[in-house]
């Protein structure tokens, strides 16, 4: 017998199962959880979904590379994080009624820590395109009172933390093109087929 | 350089740190002892350096909270400095391994847990047990001689 501990599972799965959820619930009660997430299916495909203690944080598209955004979010928010579902719970169950259909605004705490200044301006009128409305880059950038700045809210919209929730997929290229999106071209199609038949 | 989310901390050392809480404390109070490390970690976390071995940084940890078991256990109102040899005052386990893991002396019981369930180098080990790097290996082979002889006459 050259290793006593050779019949030792490396994993018990089940310990690690209660033990994770017993550090979220131990984290979360002392407050120490200061970024939670999770992922959720969609027809844009597996979202992950971040949230502070403020509001929800981050939603990512699988393209971003989730580890990559988490690894972001270390950096940028904190690395207490921990993969903690019940947080977004509210936010993941609208997004799901969005998608089918039958919710056209999101009614969620937002935590806007990740878009400073005239982003973060840009981000609060796109609030106020309505469900199956667009905008074009230049009528947004009028609209924050600064209309040479088209260019700064294409990176604004491009550069979105909230996509979805804040809805950067209705700012549309002047000439009806639809133009780029966080999570793909395709995607932003996908997002405004569905409201137009919705609304 | 920063630190990775600490999901992946949890994920990557939660399994060997359990198996050390195990060698330590046996079967069920290990639970205890790796939530508290693991609070106790993730609440330092943002403060540790990012080239810091972390698996030292948690078995230092499970160290600590492992003693404050065996303080609470033994209810005694001097605190223990170190973790207690043999066995009598340990508490129950249940699976075969870990109870002749108690039956070692603490260094031995020690340096096996962080070098054969742990994998920490022994430059490592000898920091945690305030020895030397070969008296650190010395205590882990000497305690791998014990285990297998237990083994041994147990299967015999």
């Amino acid at each position: 017998m050259n290793n006593v501990f050779a019949a030792l599972p490396e994993v018990d799965a089940d310990a690690s199962r209660r033990l994770h959820a017993r550090l979220v619930a131990a984290a979360e009660d002392a407050g120490l959880l200061d970024v939670a997430y999770r992922t959720v299916d969609s027809p844009v495909g597996p979202l992950l979904l971040a949230g502070t203690g403020e509001g929800v944080v981050r939603v990512a598209f699988e393209c971003e590379g989730h580890d990559d955004v988490l690894a972001t979010l270390s950096e940028r928010v904190s690395p207490r994080i921990l993969n903690a579902p019940a947080r977004l719970d509210a936010v993941a169950r609208q997004l799901d009624e969005y998608f089918a259909g039958r919710r056209s605004s999101f009614d969620v705490a937002l935590d806007f820590r990740l878009a400073a200044g005239f982003r973060r301006s840009v981000l609060e009128q796109l609030r106020h395109i309505s469900y199956g409305k667009t905008a074009s880059y230049a009528e947004v950038a009028a609209k924050t009172g600064h209309p040479k700045a088209v260019r700064a809210v294409g990176t604004a919209c491009a550069l979105n933390p909230l996509p979805l929730v804040v809805p950067c997929h209705r700012v549309v290229r002047s000439d009806g093109a639809a133009g780029n999106y966080r999570g793909g071209a395709e995607a932003k199609l996908t997002l405004l087929a569905l409201e137009a038949r919705r609304s | 350089m920063s630190l990775p989310p600490f999901e992946q901390v949890v994920e990557e050392h939660g399994p060997r740190v359990l198996r050390v809480c195990r060698a330590m404390l046996g079967y069920h109070e290990a639970e205890d002892a790796w939530s508290e490390t693991f609070l106790a970690a993730l609440r330092a976390y943002p403060q540790l350096d990012p080239n810091a071995n972390i698996e030292a940084w948690l078995v230092t940890i499970a160290k600590r909270k492992a003693i404050d078991h065996y303080r609470s256990a033994a209810r005694t109102p001097s605190p223990a400095a170190e973790l207690p040899d043999g066995v009598d005052t340990l508490p129950e386990g249940y699976d075969e391994l870990w109870t002749a893991m108690r039956s070692l002396p603490a260094q031995q019981r020690e340096a096996v847990a962080y070098h054969h369930l742990a994998g920490l180098p022994y430059t490592e080990i000898a920091e945690i047990l305030g020895n030397s790097a070969a008296a650190a290996r010395r205590a882990s082979s000497d305690g791998m001689k014990k285990l297998r002889a237990i083994y041994q006459g147990a299967s015999r």
